[in-house]
C-alpha cells in the first residue's frame, strides 16, 4: 500500500477514535441544550469524574470498604458509572439548576462552570494533577488487531464501535420513539406539554441525568486510553463546544456527524501539518459560521 | 339541579404583575356547550388558560365534578379533570410528525376516539401522517389540534378560537365535528369570535369584558338580545 495513504488511514483511525469521544460528549451537551437551553459547562468535568469513578471502582473501593479483594471491573463500571454520574446530574438539576430557569442564561452558565471547578478541585485533592493509570482494561480487549493498513489497539476499536452504537441508539431514542417525541415537544412548548398532563419538570431532570450520564459513559471509555487527570475534561470541553456550535446548537444529528467528521479531519491534518491539528476545529467553526450562522444542522431561530 | 361539571367562582388570574381575570363566575353542566364571547383581550383565552393552570397565579375556585382544582399543578389537571385543551395558536409541534403530534397527549380516561373514528371526522388528516406538523395548512393544523385531544378520552373540551382565519369549508367541517361531539355527550367550552359559528351550537353564552362576566344569555333568549350582544362585541 502507498505509504502516504497508509499514514492517512492510520491517522484517520486515531482521529476517528477522538471523534467518537467528541460525539459522546457533544451528544449529551446537545440533548441538555436542546431541552433546557442550558449550556452545561460542567460537562467536561463530569466526563473526567466518569473516568476517575472507573478508577475508584477498580482500585480504591475495595480498600475503602475493607474488602481488599474487591475490584469492580470495566464492564460493571460501564453500567455503574453512567448511573452514578446521572444521579449526580439529576440532584444537581433538581436542587441547584432548577432555580435559575427563566433567568439570564449567564446564571446557569456560571453555576455549571462553578460546579466544574469544584469537581476538578475535589479530584486534584484526591489524586493530584498528574495522570492516574486505569489498570482495569478487560483481558478480552487487550492487545491489537491488524486492520490491514495498521495495527490498532483492540480497546480503541471497541470504543469506536461501542460509541457509534450509543450515538445511533440515542438518535433513535430522541427522533423515533414516543419518549423522544415528548422531549422534542417539551423543547418547543413546555407549557402546552404540561397542560396535556405530562410532568415536564421531571422530564427535564431525567433528561439532564441522561445527558450527564453520557458524559460519565464517555469517561469510562476514556479511562483505559487517555491519561486520567482532573483537567482532562477541561482540555476537551472547548473543542466540544466548538463542535456543538458547528453542528447547530441542540441538534443531535449535527453533534454526532460533526464530531466524527472533525475527528477525522484532525487526524488527516496531522499527516500534512501536525501543528495545525489542534486548531483545525476552530478554523472549521469560523468557516461554517460565516456561511451558516446557525450551524450545519441547526435551524434558524 | 345536580352539580355542574365545570364551575368557576371568583376566578382571578395574573401574568406576572398584570391582573387579567377579575373574578370570573360561570358554570357548565355535563353535555352542554357554552361559549365565551367578547372582544380581543377581554380575558376569554386567559379563562381557559387559568383552568389549565397556564397562568402565573390564580385564585378563586375551579371545580370539576365538585372537586377543587385551583391548587392542582398543571400536569395533574388534564388527567384528573379529563380535560382536552386546544390552544388558540393550535400548538402543533414543528419538530414532530403529524402522527407524533396526534399521539403526544397521554390518555386521560377511557373511551377516547380511535384513529379510524378520528379520520372519519377529519378526513384531511388521513393522508398526511408522516408529514412534519407545521407542513400542514391552517385548517389541517386545527383539525390535528382537535383530533389529538379527542384521542385521549377527555370529556371536557376547552376550545380556543378554533375557526380563526380558516376557510369557510373548513369551518363547516369543524362545525359538524362539534355538533357530533355534543351528540356524543362531550362538554364543551368554546371561545369564539365567529358568532355565527357558535350561535347554533351553544346552550349558553357568556359575555366577558375586562376579565369579568358582564352578561349571559341562554340560547333561547339570544334572538331577543341580539342588539345588546352586538353592542358588547362591536369594536
Amino acid at each position: 500500500m502507498n505509504p502516504m495513504l497508509r499514514l492517512i488511514l492510520a491517522q484517520g483511525m486515531l482521529g476517528l477514535n477522538n471523534g467518537v469521544f467528541y460525539a459522546m460528549l457533544s451528544l449529551g451537551l446537545a440533548v441538555i441544550f436542546g431541552l433546557l437551553d442550558v449550556v452545561n459547562f460542567a460537562h467536561g468535568a463530569l466526563y473526567m469524574s466518569g473516568a476517575f469513578l472507573a478508577i475508584i471502582l477498580y482500585s480504591y473501593i475495595g480498600t475503602w470498604l475493607g474488602l481488599s479483594w474487591l475490584h469492580i471491573g470495566f464492564w460493571a463500571a460501564l453500567v455503574l458509572v453512567p448511573l452514578i454520574v446521572a444521579c449526580f446530574g439529576m440532584l444537581f438539576e433538581r436542587f441547584l439548576l432548577r432555580w435559575l430557569y427563566g433567568l439570564d442564561p449567564i446564571y446557569s452558565l456560571l453555576l455549571t462552570f462553578g460546579a466544574a471547578l469544584v469537581l476538578q478541585g475535589i479530584f486534584i485533592n484526591g489524586f493530584g494533577a498528574s495522570g492516574t493509570p486505569y489498570p482495569g482494561t478487560p483481558d478480552q480487549l487487550q492487545g491489537i488487531v491488524n486492520l490491514g493498513f495498521m495495527m490498532f489497539p483492540k480497546f480503541r476499536l471497541f470504543t469506536i464501535i461501542f460509541s457509534i452504537l450509543v450515538c445511533i441508539g440515542v438518535w433513535f431514542l430522541i427522533e423515533r420513539t414516543r419518549i423522544g417525541a415528548v422531549l422534542r415537544a417539551g423543547t418547543e412548548n413546555p407549557d402546552l406539554v404540561r397542560a396535556f398532563g405530562i410532568n415536564v419538570s421531571r422530564l427535564i431532570t431525567l433528561t439532564f441525568g441522561f445527558g450527564t450520564g453520557l458524559a460519565g459513559l464517555a469517561g469510562v471509555l476514556a479511562a483505559p486510553i487517555y491519561s486520567v487527570t482532573p483537567l482532562m475534561g477541561d482540555d476537551l470541553i472547548i473543542i466540544i463546544f466548538a463542535i456543538v456550535v458547528i453542528g447547530g446548537m441542540g441538534s443531535i444529528m449535527g453533534a454526532v456527524v460533526t464530531s466524527l467528521g472533525l475527528g477525522l479531519l484532525e487526524g488527516v491534518v496531522k499527516v500534512f501539518y501536525a501543528p495545525a491539528a489542534n486548531t483545525v476545529v476552530f478554523i472549521a467553526m469560523v468557516l461554517v459560521l460565516l456561511v451558516r450562522p446557525s450551524g450545519l444542522f441547526g435551524r434558524q431561530r | 339541579m345536580s352539580t355542574p361539571l365545570l364551575q368557576l367562582r371568583d376566578l382571578h388570574a395574573w401574568y406576572g404583575e398584570s391582573h387579567i381575570l377579575h373574578g370570573i363566575d360561570l358554570e357548565c353542566a355535563e353535555g352542554q356547550l357554552i361559549t365565551l364571547l367578547g372582544r380581543n383581550g377581554a380575558g376569554r383565552t386567559t379563562t381557559l388558560r387559568a383552568i389549565m393552570g397556564m397562568v402565573d397565579r390564580r385564585t378563586g375556585s375551579i371545580q370539576l365534578h365538585g372537586d377543587e382544582f385551583i391548587d392542582k399543578p398543571t400536569h395533574r389537571i388534564a388527567p384528573l379533570g379529563r380535560i382536552g385543551y386546544c390552544p388558540e395558536e393550535r400548538g402543533i409541534f414543528s419538530k414532530l410528525t403529524v402522527g407524533e403530534n396526534l399521539m403526544l397527549p397521554p390518555m386521560v380516561g377511557p373511551g377516547g376516539m380511535g384513529l379510524e373514528e378520528i379520520f372519519t371526522m377529519f378526513p384531511n388528516l388521513r393522508d398526511v401522517r408522516n408529514r412534519m406538523g407545521t407542513r400542514l395548512s391552517g385548517g389541517e393544523q386545527q383539525m390535528l389540534a382537535m383530533a389529538r385531544i379527542l384521542r385521549t378520552g377527555a370529556r371536557l373540551l376547552l376550545l380556543d378560537e378554533i375557526t380563526e382565519g380558516l376557510a369557510p369549508v373548513i369551518v363547516k367541517v369543524l362545525g359538524e365535528a362539534i355538533r357530533s361531539l355534543k351528540q356524543k355527550g362531550y362538554t364543551i367550552v368554546l371561545v369564539e369570535q365567529n358568532f355565527h359559528f357558535a350561535a347554533p351550537l351553544a346552550n349558553r353564552h357568556y359575555v366577558i369584558e375586562h376579565g369579568r362576566v358582564i352578561d349571559t344569555f341562554s340560547a333561547e333568549a339570544l334572538g331577543a338580545n341580539m342588539d345588546r350582544l352586538n353592542q358588547y362585541l362591536s369594536v
